[in-house]
């Protein structure tokens, strides 16, 4: 507990240097001292000189991004976390499981017909679709069998994803226009470009209450070390708490999906490498993989910004370009085990 | 203590219990009472619905007949968390992947008795050592889980089950990955423990030193009462199918089950 201080502030410090730096790097690089006089100006009318395209790139553009992107991956992660502790399974993410896809598709589906006219918003279409690719994924696991076999449930995801990506797809080529679909399509892969700060209201907050929930709920996700019978005889009310974070990740991960598109593996990654780190224990985990996810996505982003010069690269196609491999990696390592 | 008064202050009680699974009945018209600071075997062939009947009893599967009721309080009605600070379950075979130490599993026992906000605190950590004590796991409590044998491990469940102070401990075949000495000595450690314990057991030479046995036979509950009355040689040829007959150990007198086929 006495670690716990200086933990935070070198986490906070981190956090900061990466937004930093996301913010500073990019086509037009801007200085840190220039970024300092434009958050001084908005903030507290500091009323330095600072010349006004540089202020409309910093406070405009890249500060929304970057905040965006550290929801994103914080929320992301957090998700990874709640569904490989509730399924027991190393592989359990929201992309895979194709909370993500669905998100996509109940996203599309209000986006180009205005479903559900103005009650229904972008991200409450996405919420729909994730609950909805996510029943059916728990129902294909559980018809094939064991429930607790983690190739089965993995599989449950790809026959989940595909079909929910053939009816997006199936929804633009029948209702979209050429442009609509272009748009759709560069924003399907996972994008930040079109972030401005009414989307950080909605990423920062419900990212924040996710990670709130779950920090909450650590005992009970700690319980399920042993499986769900364990869980109960542990006094955890077992199929309540499930249904509590399962909607929040469905949830987290709609709100992110309906931003920036499906954004993948985060939700693999981060959590797997701070286990290995830090032990399985929920009160350590979460919040580090929510840190963890808000800087990868962070650092994902500047490398979709740089990597092809006057190109923006998906920032979806990054990290699956790191998360493959590691999904690989934890495949070998997890040999000859149930 | 008449036998009523016993039966009224029986810490564990269930009444017609039964179970219905895809038309066949695992389970039928149980009716017991654990009493209190006894330790009630529970025998039968493979099948004959001991795993079930633990389960029924922890409030895990929900019952398609009858009730239980714990400590005086009809079960079903009961919170989770109440159930579980009085009651605690060591299954057969609960299994992680998860690379837990073996204090953080035994911690866990500590799960019910911790509210969001409370942190894990001196009281919770003493608790932690004496359950690693007791099931004889102090030395393992830096282990991985995936570091231990199938004894080791069966010894962390039956310490994170202690960690829950229970007042009522149900045990499914705790013996069945221990070698020999941990075999003869865990069940002596948890008859000397103030609980009162339901333990399903193989071994009926082991049953033999229950206070009490009750024989499960096709989900019927056969026979229950003082193990050498109820392990009867007609008993053991129509339940278990062997022969059996009791012989004495001359080194201590105790009588012993001996079987052929």
């Amino acid at each position: 507990m006495s670690r716990l201080l200086p933990i935070s502030l070198f986490a906070l410090l981190a956090l900061c240097l990466a937004m930093l730096a996301g913010i500073a790097i990019g086509e037009t690089r801007v200085g840190a001292e220039a970024i300092w006089q434009v958050l001084a100006n908005q903030l507290w009318q500091a009323g330095h000189a600072v010349d006004p395209i540089d202020a409309g790139i910093v406070w405009n553009y890249r500060l929304p991004r970057t905040l965006v992107a550290a929801a994103c991956g914080a929320g992301l992660a957090t998700c990874g976390v709640i569904l490989q502790a509730l399924l027991r399974n190393p592989l359990a993410e929201p992309y895979l499981l194709g909370l993500s896809a669905g998100a996509s598709t109940g996203a599309v589906a209000v986006g180009l017909f205005g479903l559900g006219g103005a009650v229904l918003s972008l991200s409450a279409g996405a919420f729909i679709g994730a609950l909805a690719a996510f029943a059916l994924v728990l129902l294909l696991s559980r018809a094939s069998g064991s429930r607790h076999d983690n190739a089965q449930v993995i599989l449950a995801g790809i026959a989940g994803s595909q079909l929910f990506n053939a009816l997006t797809a199936f929804l633009i080529t029948k209702s979209a226009t050429a442009e609509q679909a272009r748009g759709i399509l560069f924003w399907l892969l996972g994008n930040l470009s079109g972030v401005r700060w009414p989307s950080v209201w909605l990423a920062v907050p419900v990212a924040l209450f996710g990670l709130a929930i779950c920090l909450w709920q650590r005992r009970a996700l700690d319980a399920f070390t042993f499986g769900a019978d364990s869980a109960a005889s542990l006094g955890v009310p077992v199929r309540r708490t499930q249904l509590l974070l399962i909607s929040c990740a469905a949830l987290v991960t709609a709100v992110m999906v309906s931003i920036v598109g499906a954004i993948g593996f985060v939700g693999l990654v981060i959590p797997h490498a701070l286990r290995l780190l830090l032990g399985p224990g929920h009160s350590r985990l979460l919040p580090a993989s929510a840190l963890g996810g808000a800087l990868f996505l962070i650092v994902a982003d500047i490398l979709s910004r740089t990597l092809i010069t006057g190109q923006v690269i998906p920032v979806g196609v990054v990290t699956a370009l790191i998360g493959a491999p590691v999904f690989a990696l934890i495949l070998i390592s997890r040999r000859g085990r149930p | 203590m008449s036998v009523m008064t016993a039966i009224a202050d029986a810490p564990l009680t269930c009444q017609g219990l039964g179970l219905c699974l895809g038309g066949r009945d695992v389970l039928q018209g149980i009716d017991l009472s654990v009493l209190p600071g006894e330790t009630l075997g529970v025998v039968g062939p493979n099948g004959s619905g001991k795993s079930t009947l633990l389960k029924l009893l922890a409030g895990l599967r929900t019952p398609s007949s009858g009730s239980v009721r714990l400590l005086g309080e009809a079960l079903e009605r009961m919170p989770r968390r109440h159930v579980a600070q009085r009651l605690a379950l060591v299954e057969q075979q609960a299994d992680t992947l998860d690379a837990i130490s073996v204090y953080d599993a035994v911690a866990l026992g500590r799960t019910p008795w911790l509210s969001a906000l409370a942190p894990f605190g001196n009281d919770d950590r003493a608790i932690v050592e004496q359950a690693l004590a007791d099931a004889d796991a102090s030395h393992l409590r830096r282990r991985l889980w995936g570091e231990l044998s199938g004894g080791e491990r069966q010894r962390v469940h039956i310490a994170r089950a202690l960690a829950q102070r229970p007042q009522v401990l149900l045990l499914d075949e705790p013996t069945n990955h221990l070698d020999i000495q941990h075999q003869l000595g865990l069940l002596r450690q948890v008859q000397a423990l103030p609980v009162t314990t339901l333990v399903a057991l193989h071994d009926l030479n082991q049953a033999l030193t229950c206070d009490r046995l009750a024989v499960l036979d096709q989900g019927r509950l056969v026979a229950l009462g003082k193990p050498e009355a109820v392990l009867t040689p007609e008993r053991l040829l129509g339940t278990f199918g062997v022969r059996g007959h009791y012989l004495v150990d001359p080194y201590d007198g105790a009588r012993v089950l001996r079987f052929r086929a």
